[in-house]
């Protein structure tokens, strides 16, 4: 029987959430083709094996660990290349990535290497016969696609928090497996890796994100959105594409068509009006809360739930409560 | 240095669209075109290399119908040199076929760079650059936000959930262009001008058969109705309690 394949992503030695994600997805679409096993790989410095226990816990039956200690950091040739190579040498209905940072860059190398189509960027899928169909937000953020992929093996890359992960817990087997490319070969090089205020959670991975716009009208008040997610705990901090333009924030922090989609449990709008292409960054978020003293501005549109109002008598009475809730 | 870059003519993302009868596309009744966001970056981050290194020469490669034809011509006047116009009914959805397309006409070409756009902002996949790369056996950096080139060779940087990392890599090679670098410079009245006179070579792309089709393009589901809690901060208590108790995400 048909196999799926999991692309297992790590940084740092570590395993980001999105690979768990990954091997739910390949988890799902394996039970949902007959019950096929699930091949998870993971590439990383030595040491990276260890990951195999919790990729297991999420589903895989077979871990293939690729260590080297040139791959402590991202490798993209070699990455492809041993992806691609576990993928045409077994038998498999689909392979899975994240359509992470790590995976949007490395999804499409494998299937230029395999000669392939992708699905990329996909929030569902389906599989009908020999068919994948899956859904990925276009016209940004104005239509969603269904897309329809023929033939095996099937490559997705499946938005980050698209697909909740859950555990499905077995004892993999682990196959140690050499690079596909010497990493001494490769000729595009990951030569730096700076975390960027580590002091708070990223984006993409933040249960909360609160985001403000020009209705701040100046960059020190951005001090009240940072209070507000401070009191929340598990937040991050976003902004519209007019602040980062402004050079209030870093563009890294850009929310919306041009910069990052971001789907959390609760995103907190706070001054933002709605611009379509904002929307487009954060309108699948769970619950969406706005702050904003226009009444028709249209961020109230898409929000569960709306506060009008001046945002700088509003976010510290709500940092206030959130504080005395958490303390409670 | 000879530089290409690749730009898609898609729907101006400010407007309004409508889907069309058929249910798999949109209706180009009253629709205004673009080029699409990154791609005018990539467009000035080609011009503004040859204006760091000295002379060279920058060329525009589009496919599509034959308003294609507008933006390659806003590029010249943007200050690029030539343009190539691989003509298609329309721009498959499926990346791979694109990119064969554009593999076909760039090879050979003796190209230092080959610029993208980190994504189109119409499909919205960002694959089409990394797969041309694939095609053509260059190597391939994804989403730059810096990019500085030295004696055949770049340094990229590239934004990752949380961290920055640093790219090194030998020319020539194909690059995808994301936000941070550089905004599309406005062209001037004599950059229009000169546009006129500069050549497009128009000839007929050359498209494999596509493994992904459109079965259906809706607008995204409706959000529930949502409601304004009420005004000023002394809504906010309320607004907490139904965080806490109806939505359950505090």
């Amino acid at each position: 029987m048909a196999a799926i394949f999991a692309f297992a992503e790590s940084r740092d030695g570590a395993l980001r959430k999105v690979a768990l994600e990954t091997v739910t997805a390949a988890r799902r679409a394996a039970d949902a083709t007959g019950g096929g096993e699930v091949h998870a790989m993971v590439l990383g410095g030595p040491g990276i094996a260890d990951a195999a226990e919790a990729l297991g816990r999420a589903g895989a039956d077979v871990v293939f660990t690729v260590e080297d200690a040139a791959l402590a950091r991202y490798s993209p040739e070699v990455a492809a290349a041993t992806a691609a190579a576990a993928i045409a040498d077994g038998d498999y209905r689909a392979a899975f990535f994240p359509a992470s940072a790590e995976g949007r860059d490395l999804a499409p190398r494998v299937a230029a290497a395999l000669d392939r189509s992708l699905l990329a960027d996909v929030t569902e899928f389906t599989f009908e016969g020999d068919d994948v169909v899956a859904s990925h937000p276009a016209y940004a953020g104005k239509a969603v696609a269904t897309l329809r992929l023929s033939g095996a093996p099937a490559l997705l890359s499946v938005r980050p928090g698209a697909v909740t992960a859950v555990e499905a817990p077995r004892t993999p087997r682990v196959e140690a497996r050499p690079p596909a490319l010497a990493p001494a070969e490769a000729r595009v090089v990951v030569t730096g890796l700076v975390a960027r205020g580590a002091a708070r959670l990223d984006l993409a991975e933040a249960p909360v994100v609160v985001a403000g716009g020009r209705g701040l009208r100046a960059a020190e008040h951005f001090g009240l959105v940072e209070a507000l997610a401070d009191a929340i705990g598990d937040a991050a901090v976003g902004a519209t594409r007019a602040v980062t333009d402004d050079g209030w924030r870093d563009p890294a922090d850009q929310i919306g068509q041009t910069g990052r989609v971001v789907s959390p449990d609760l995103y907190i709008a706070v001054g933002i009006s709605g611009a379509i292409q904002h929307l487009a960054g954060m309108r699948s978020s769970r619950v969406i809360v706005a702050i904003n003293r226009d009444k028709d501005a249209p961020i109230f549109k898409v929000a569960d739930y709306g506060i009008v109002g001046d945002l700088f008598d509003v976010v510290p009475r709500l940092t206030e409560e959130i504080r005395k809730l958490r303390a409670g | 240095m000879k530089i290409a870059v690749c730009i898609k003519r898609v729907p101006d993302t400010e407007m309004r669209f409508t889907i069309a009868a058929d249910g798999k596309s949109v209706d180009p009744t009253g629709l205004k075109y673009e080029m699409s966001t990154f791609d005018e970056y990539a467009v000035e981050v080609a011009l503004r290399l040859n204006e760091q290194h000295g002379p060279g020469d920058v060329t525009v490669v589009g496919l599509g119908p034959d308003g294609v034809g507008e933006i390659l011509r806003k590029a010249l006047s943007m200050g690029v040199d030539r343009g190539v116009h691989l003509t298609a009914p329309e721009v498959p959805f499926d990346g791979r076929v694109v990119a064969g397309a554009l593999a076909e006409a760039l090879t050979g070409q003796g190209y230092d760079l080959i610029l993208f756009g980190r994504n189109a902002t119409d499909t919205g996949a960002g694959v089409v650059g990394a797969m041309t790369a694939g095609r053509l056996g260059l190597p391939c950096v994804t989403a730059v936000s810096h990019l500085e080139i030295a004696n055949g060779r770049g340094t990229a940087r590239r934004e990752l959930e949380g961290a920055t990392e640093t790219v090194e890599f030998p020319l020539p090679a194909v690059l995808t262009i994301d936000e941070g670098i550089a905004r599309g410079r406005i062209p001037s009245l004599k950059g229009i001008m000169a546009a006129k006179k500069k050549p497009i070579d128009t000839r007929e792309a050359s498209l494999g058969a596509p493994a992904i089709v459109v079965d259906r393009l809706a607008p995204p589901p409706d959000r529930p109705p949502g409601r304004i809690v009420g005004e000023g901060p002394d809504a906010v208590p309320e607004l907490v309690a139904l965080l806490r108790d109806e939505a359950k995400v505090l």
